[in-house]
């Protein structure tokens, strides 16, 4: 008879944290007190960091030929519920949404306080999050759920492979450099763009999305910490030089271009850059 | 004030950019002390404690080890912050040693402003002005933000050790694709997320044979497959510093502008008047990139 040598992991719970973020190319506006942005007016979607993590949480049910449950958070106002069903579409199995209006007010402690308080009582094995939000771009609350946790974190993770129980991973480092690292879990990944190539939705989990029960649940309810941080100020960014911005006829638009660069002396008068 | 810095080893040598931990030091007139996993041998010109830890014994990524190591300095030398670059080694270590101190962190600090600490967000299209709840604090610098200025002094060395195993085995580094050197092009234009499909590269490839240009990337066309990891401007890739920079339809993300800052003339390409490549550009053009891109290359081609 014969036996497999690897140890096989039964059931494999993974949970997947997706934010919901505004489209970057919006008009943000600052709120009255200038905490963050007024939100009418803004497309949203999901965080491009965390399409890379509910790819791979996908990729890797599949390898465990569906010996796993995928299960998506996302915490904030009723729009998010979008975020959850667009991840159920791509093909997680449960939808988790911690309805919170005030979220998008709440430092990154409070919002990995709410995290961690559900990822407690339900025992994941894996958590996915992005490496940051396009929004906040703080990078903080994966690695702090983690040490909530007390799992084992690696940030920026760019490639994934599980085998014989452990994880390997390839964190991304400055000028493209890699650290390959091996772990055990119960572990959390933050996922970097490259990761993976993010499937699109398809018909029948489309269908299915619609249709699914999301569980609801309050901060309260997962133990929404009082926050560390104020935000004030919200504004644009300061331009350091006058920039020069050049709009209308595209035609228009190349002679003045090039008769700019010339002025400036960036082209010489025949051809090539100076 | 007092400040305990944590210094950053990367790829067998002290990380240049920690120059920037001291020039923020300056700005507060802050006391510093300084935590570092690296080597006698190689180690920053300061005045005061430098709590070093051996690289090879504790490893150059070993996030829960090095945590133990800068949560022991923190001990003896109760700072009022516990400053890090923020970068790859800074982002992944400082929850970490905020969470153990119950501490507030701010993340990717550019600037001071009445009494607080002044962050990018929206991917660098935005600022606001962050203000910590809790003493001590942890800081995260965005790398170049506080100056390069060379260092002197020589710190006073305190050798620090700290107990427990790493859950994290590293396996060792690699290296990227090399084969195409960008640092040294005196003019590069490239193509973002913006440029919308892999067949519009043929605009950008025309306009840089129309400049003598290289042709770059930001890193969702690498990501995509678009163009090759070796062409990728930015933090994860290449810094460049050409006389000429043209970013066809690249927003301009905190990361691919560490990259390219140093460049001399910047024009930007972009259909939004307000993207943050705006904030470092010389002129920016709100326009179509297939529209535009081949009228500004024939415009160039005329005037031979």
């Amino acid at each position: 008879m014969w036996f497999p040598s690897i140890r096989m992991i039964s059931w494999m719970n993974i949970l997947v944290c997706v934010k919901q973020v505004p489209d970057m190319e919006g008009r943000f506006v600052p709120n009255t007190d200038e905490s963050w942005h007024e939100e009418s007016g803004l497309a949203w979607r999901m965080n491009d960091h965390d399409t890379f993590a509910v790819e791979q949480a996908l990729l890797l049910r599949e390898q465990l030929k569906g010996g796993a449950t995928v299960t998506v958070l996302s915490i904030g106002a009723a729009r998010v519920v979008e975020t959850i069903r667009k991840s159920l579409a791509m093909g997680c199995v449960h939808g988790v949404h911690i309805e919170d209006p005030m979220a998008c007010e709440r430092d990154p402690w409070q919002i990995a306080s709410m995290i961690a308080g559900f990822a407690r009582q339900r025992k994941f094995d894996l958590v996915f999050t992005g490496m940051q939000s396009e929004d906040r771009c703080s990078a903080q609350v994966g690695v702090l759920v983690a040490e909530r946790l007390g799992y084992v974190c690696v940030t920026g993770i760019i490639a994934f492979a599980w085998q014989d129980a452990a994880i390997t991973v390839e964190r991304e480092l400055e000028g493209g450099r890699r650290c390959t690292v091996r772990l055990k879990v119960p572990a959390l990944l933050t996922c970097q763009p490259g990761l993976n190539t993010p499937r699109y939705p398809t018909l029948p989990f489309i269908m299915k999305s619609k249709r699914a029960v999301i569980e609801v649940l309050l901060p309260e309810s997962v133990g929404l910490d009082e926050p560390k941080v104020s935000s004030r100020g919200f504004r644009a960014a300061e331009r350091k030089a006058p920039v020069v911005v050049l709009e209308g006829e595209s035609k228009r638009l190349a002679v003045e271009v090039v008769s700019l660069l010339e002025q400036r002396g960036v082209v010489t008068g025949r051809g090539g850059v100076r | 004030m007092k400040l305990l810095l944590v210094g950053e080893y990367r790829d067998a040598g002290l990380a240049a950019e920690v120059a920037g931990l001291f020039g923020f030091a300056r700005l507060l007139d802050a006391e510093v002390s300084m935590v570092l996993v690296g080597r006698e041998a190689d180690l920053p010109a300061f005045e005061g404690r430098l709590w070093l830890a051996d690289v090879d014994t504790y490893g150059e990524y070993a996030p829960d080890r090095h945590k133990s190591l800068v949560l022991e300095a923190a001990r003896r030398e109760a700072p009022d912050a516990v400053v890090l670059l923020h970068s790859s080694y800074g982002w992944d270590l400082a929850p970490r040693v905020a969470a153990a101190l119950n501490a507030a962190l701010v993340s990717g600090v550019t600037g001071l402003d009445d009494g607080g600490y002044v962050v990018e967000c929206c991917n660098g299209k935005m600022r606001r002005t962050v203000r910590p709840l809790t003493e001590p604090v942890v800081l995260t610098l965005q790398p170049g933000a506080f100056g390069q200025d060379a260092l002197n002094g020589s710190p006073e060395i305190r050798y620090l050790e700290a107990d427990g195993e790493t859950s994290i085995e590293c396996l060792g580094f690699s290296r990227p694709e090399t084969g195409i050197d960008l640092s040294h092009a005196v003019a590069i234009v490239s193509a973002g997320r913006g440029i919308g499909s892999k067949e519009h590269l043929g605009l950008v490839r025309a306009l840089a044979d129309a400049l003598g240009a290289e042709v770059g990337a930001s890193r969702p066309v690498v990501d995509a497959g678009w163009l090759e990891r070796a062409r990728q401007v930015g933090m994860s890739g290449q810094n460049v510093s050409p006389g000429l920079y043209v970013a066809c339809g690249i927003s301009g993300s905190i990361q691919h502008l560490a990259g390219m800052k140093g460049s001399g003339f910047v024009l930007a390409i972009n259909t939004d008047s307000q993207a943050p490549i705006g904030n470092v550009a010389d002129v920016l053009v709100v326009a179509d990139l297939v529209d535009f891109l081949p009228l500004l290359t024939a415009q160039l081609a005329s005037r031979c």
